[in-house]
């Protein structure tokens, strides 16, 4: 009976052991490389837009597969238009956000309306901005600079999208991270708990206290070891709150409030959902609206940490999110998938990134491996989702 | 005696954890029709796929004979080989091709490489003649109806050199015209010595068409019945075999519901077509449905019903909808949208559960609370235990038959789909039903329950409008009986003035235009 409910446990989080055996492989072959504090904080440092492009890909992908094109080319647009404000107009931090934000919602209005209520197919209102942002961003840059590029970022801004709290030297012990690790913890272990004596209470079916501890005990586990590592490269970054904050906000929009019910619902089965009340059109609006929100704040991070807005700047972001989602179990077709599998979708991919830059594989022969790599892993899944039928 | 064409002999199929059938025995004699009849998931469609193939051999124990010989089939193609062929029960063609294309796809006419669409065209147009199809096999089958679309499948398998036709359902989307039509046919093709199985809920044409009929109930072959007498036997005695009890009565009783004041008044409501914004869909209707009561409209497919529940529902088919409507005699105007037709405590049951009634990739509880998640959540938050809880509650007051409300909804029989989508407008809390063919696909237990819950709403002051084609649950169940035809109200009787006879008297005279 418990080897059966092992060997579910494991079917289940096919994907998480993916991303624990191509761990393990890149830990042997860098000789360690990858567990170094630095490659913990790279490895959120560069993440970071995918995470947060894939919260919004998540959202349109519920709604029936549909996906946005152009947010590799908006995040160009925003950076050449941010570099503007900034470097050249010399706004303020706090005053260019707003502005950047107010352009993201404009986008989002426009090309929601154009989905929902003129019924355009997603991919091709969204190839118009992936055809034309970026040229719009690139004649932005090359107009304002004559090496078409712009930069360097106030230093405000970058501590703000780039920078570390509680700053301490590399290599010291930073205790303000490990203090958050252990407490980041301890949340989870007791919001475990506490639901499972809720479910209890009420008499509903609830997990063993040994399913539970080790449930709670593996995850806490690895904020613990995550944080340690982090607090030995000079603290918490300030990415790493922004990724974390979208995380558990989306989180909890899908899994716990009645919008993100629509959004299953309507992915499901579009007719039903009309039938019932859901104002399906507002729902695919919403789905929009709220990308070109994320892709501009997935903006920030991008440029703190490049330190300049230019023409290359966002490409394939895209498909960096549509892999993290897919990957991480979003149905294709709508109506399935949840943010902690398209986390564990662009962790994965952000692992073999690092790992084959790591070992300093050419650049050529890291895109072959990336790809077979994510068809494996999303067959490896289907696979075992089969057998567990 | 005639001769036996295929024996199925102890025939066992295990799935993970369920047996679907067990140690059946199954006989047909060349030259019969035989049905086959039993509950939804009693194990009749297991047993033709395992006959067929889509279960290869290997993957069930006991043997198939035909003609003689034992047969080992790995798909469906070797089973066509041998002249057997099955028509599904959800029609298989492509809407967007010919009739032509569609009958030889998988089949085609001519070399490999390329189609001898000539060949193609007139062998189709030869079976298209034998099914009595007038229809050029030129005709994209989207622009035929689903009567002659069934013809269509009909014409495709017997292109098939078909000696032993499997019919799953087929009469089940066709209005009573077009199934007798059907049924004749498959006479027609028995004196030309076709061996036929049928799969049929319905019973009237099972005793009609059947020369033998055998009952499964629980995986097993209960018993087989003679028809080939003078006298049909009755439904009755075969409804007996397949629940395993007498059922004396098929429509409980309602008794002492007393009947209040009005509570949704329609007058002189016109939709029009969507699409074709000249054409009225429904044409100056007026009706009137009393707290406690339960109204019967009863109609032929197309007549115009499912549009009139909908356009009243929140507008949510048709344009240019005119007329008024009071709810508790106050007049109301509904906005555009299920949503407000909802907050109006108007609930529309669909005919189509499967295609905008439930959201099949979700869970049992998901789809319960769907229609008032308002009533589960707090500041759009949604309470998941309280959603538990009512998903729980309403398994056990209509007899969910499940596990877990965790269940997704596509794992469900038809029956138990019904039921969910039936606690999810009830858990809307309306005042006003409109239930569009509720027994639809469902087998004789399941209609029973649904007619007890029918009748358990009009006891708690509900106003029930029950949309139907099948004449005996209207007149059975209803307390007055709206007769509709080409979208206009042709008659209103009482439920003891009316009969068969004279509604469809009503029906054939507003047709001829009288």
């Amino acid at each position: 009976m418990d080897k059966k409910l092992v060997l579910s446990a494991l079917k289940k989080n096919a994907m998480l052991i993916v991303l624990v055996l191509v761990y393990l492989f890149f830990l042997i072959l860098t000789h360690g490389g990858i567990f170094e504090p630095s490659s913990f904080t790279e490895l959120i440092n560069q993440n970071a837009y995918v995470y947060i492009l894939g919260a919004g890909m998540l959202m349109c992908m519920l709604t029936g597969g549909n996906i946005d094109l152009s947010c590799g080319a908006f995040v160009c647009l925003i950076s050449a238009i941010g570099g503007v404000f900034m470097i050249l107009q010399g706004l303020g931090t706090g005053v260019s956000i707003l502005l950047l934000l107010l352009i993201g919602v404009v986008y989002g209005c426009v090309l929601g309306f154009l989905i929902a209520y003129v019924h355009i197919p997603p991919w091709i209102a969204t190839l118009a901005g992936y055809l034309s942002f970026r040229g719009l961003g690139t004649f932005i840059l090359s107009s304002n600079s004559k090496t078409g590029s712009l930069a360097p970022f106030p230093a405000d801004f970058r501590n703000l999208f780039y920078g570390r709290i509680f700053p301490t030297e590399k290599g010291v012990f930073n205790i303000p991270c490990f203090l958050f690790g252990i407490i980041a913890a301890a949340i989870v272990v007791l919001s475990v708990f506490s639901a499972r004596r809720n479910r209890i209470k009420k008499g509903y079916e609830a997990d063993t206290v040994k399913q539970a501890a080790i449930k709670s005990g593996i995850s806490a586990a690895a904020i613990i070891l995550v944080m340690t590592r982090m607090a030995m490269d000079g603290g918490i970054p300030t990415t790493l709150l922004w990724v974390a904050g979208i995380i558990l906000i989306y989180s909890f929009i899908t899994s716990k409030t009645t919008i993100g019910r629509h959004f299953y619902v309507v992915g499901g089965n579009i007719e039903a959902a009309r039938l019932s009340g859901v104002n399906t059109k507002r729902i695919m609006f919403i789905a929009y609206l709220n990308m070109a929100v994320l892709t501009t704040i997935a903006t920030m991070p991008v440029i703190a940490r490049s330190n300049s807005a230019y023409a290359n700047l966002g490409k394939n972001f895209e498909m960096d999110a549509i892999s993290a989602c897919v990957v991480g179990g979003v149905s294709a077709s709508g109506g399935a998938g949840t943010v902690l599998g398209m986390v564990i979708g662009a962790t994965l991919i952000g692992v073999i990134n690092l790992g084959m830059s790591l070992i300093s594989l050419d650049a050529n022969y890291q895109r072959v491996v990336k790809g077979f790599v994510l068809l494996a892993a999303v067959v490896f899944d289907i696979l075992s989702k089969k057998r567990a039928k | 005696m005639a001769k036996i064409l295929l024996e199925m002999r102890n025939i066992t199929k295990t799935f993970p954890g369920v047996k679907a059938l067990d140690n059946v025995n199954f006989q047909v004699e060349e030259g019969e029709i035989h049905a086959l009849v039993g509950e939804n998931g009693a194990g009749k469609s297991t047993l033709m796929n395992v006959l067929s193939g889509i279960y290869p051999y290997g993957t069930y124990e006991g043997d198939i004979v035909y003609n003689g010989n034992v047969c080992k089939f790995n798909t469906i193609k070797d089973s066509e080989k041998l002249g057997i062929v099955i028509i599904h029960q959800e029609l298989a063609l492509v809407p967007e091709m010919t009739i032509g294309e569609n009958m030889y796809l998988g089949n085609e006419r001519g070399h490999k490489f390329a189609i001898d669409w000539n060949k193609t065209y007139s062998e189709a147009d030869k079976y298209l003649k034998m099914v009595g199809l007038s229809e050029s096999s030129k005709t994209l089958v989207k622009d035929i109806g689903t009567g002659k679309q069934q013809l269509v499948e009909i014409a495709k398998a017997l292109a098939k050199q078909a000696k032993l036709l499997i019919l799953d359902e087929p009469t089940s989307s066709l209005n009573e015209e077009d199934s007798r039509a059907l049924l004749d046919l498959m006479l027609s093709f028995k004196k030309q010595g076709m061996t036929m199985i049928i799969i049929s809920h319905k019973l009237n044409e099972v005793s009609y068409v059947a020369d033998t009929i055998t009952v499964v109930r629980d995986g097993a072959t209960i018993e087989t019945i003679d028809n080939s007498g003078q006298e049909p036997v009755s439904e009755e005695r075969i409804i007996k075999g397949m629940v395993g009890r007498e059922m004396t009565n098929r429509f409980p009783k309602r008794e002492n519901v007393p009947i209040g004041d009005k509570m949704l008044e329609v007058t002189d409501w016109t939709v029009h077509h969507p699409l074709y914004p000249e054409r009225k869909v429904v044409d100056g209707v007026s009706m009137y449905v009393r707290k406690g009561e339960v109204v019967g409209i009863y109609g032929l497919m197309g007549a115009g019903r499912t549009e009139l529940a909908m356009s009243i529902f929140g507008q949510t088919y048709g344009t240019n909808i005119s007329g008024s409507m009071k709810i508790d005699g106050k007049p109301v105007k509904i906005r555009k949208g299920a949503d407000d037709a909802i907050r109006h405590k108007i609930a529309y049951v669909t005919e189509d559960r499967k295609g905008n009634g439930l959201v099949l990739s979700q869970s049992i509880k998901v789809n319960t609370s769907l229609a008032h998640l308002d009533a589960i959540s707090s500041h759009t938050v949604i309470d998941g235990d309280k959603e538990y809880a009512v998903a729980e509650e309403y398994r056990d007051k209509l007899k969910i038959k499940t596990p877990t409300v965790e269940q997704l909804v596509g794992n469900l029989s038809g029956g138990n789909q019904q039921k969910v989508l039936l606690a999810k407008w009830m858990f809307a809390e309306p005042d006003i039903m409109l239930l569009d063919e509720p027994t639809r696909g469902i087998d004789v237990g399941a209609k029973y329950e649904i007619y007890c819950i029918i009748n358990d709403l009009a006891a708690a002051g509900k106003c029930v409008v029950m949309i139907s084609s099948e004449l005996p649950e209207v007149l059975g169940m209803s307390d007055r009986i709206y007769i509709m035809n080409e979208g206009k109200f042709v008659g209103e009787m009482k439920a003891e003035d009316a009969t068969q006879e004279n509604i469809m008297a009503l029906i054939l005279k507003s047709g001829r235009g009288e």
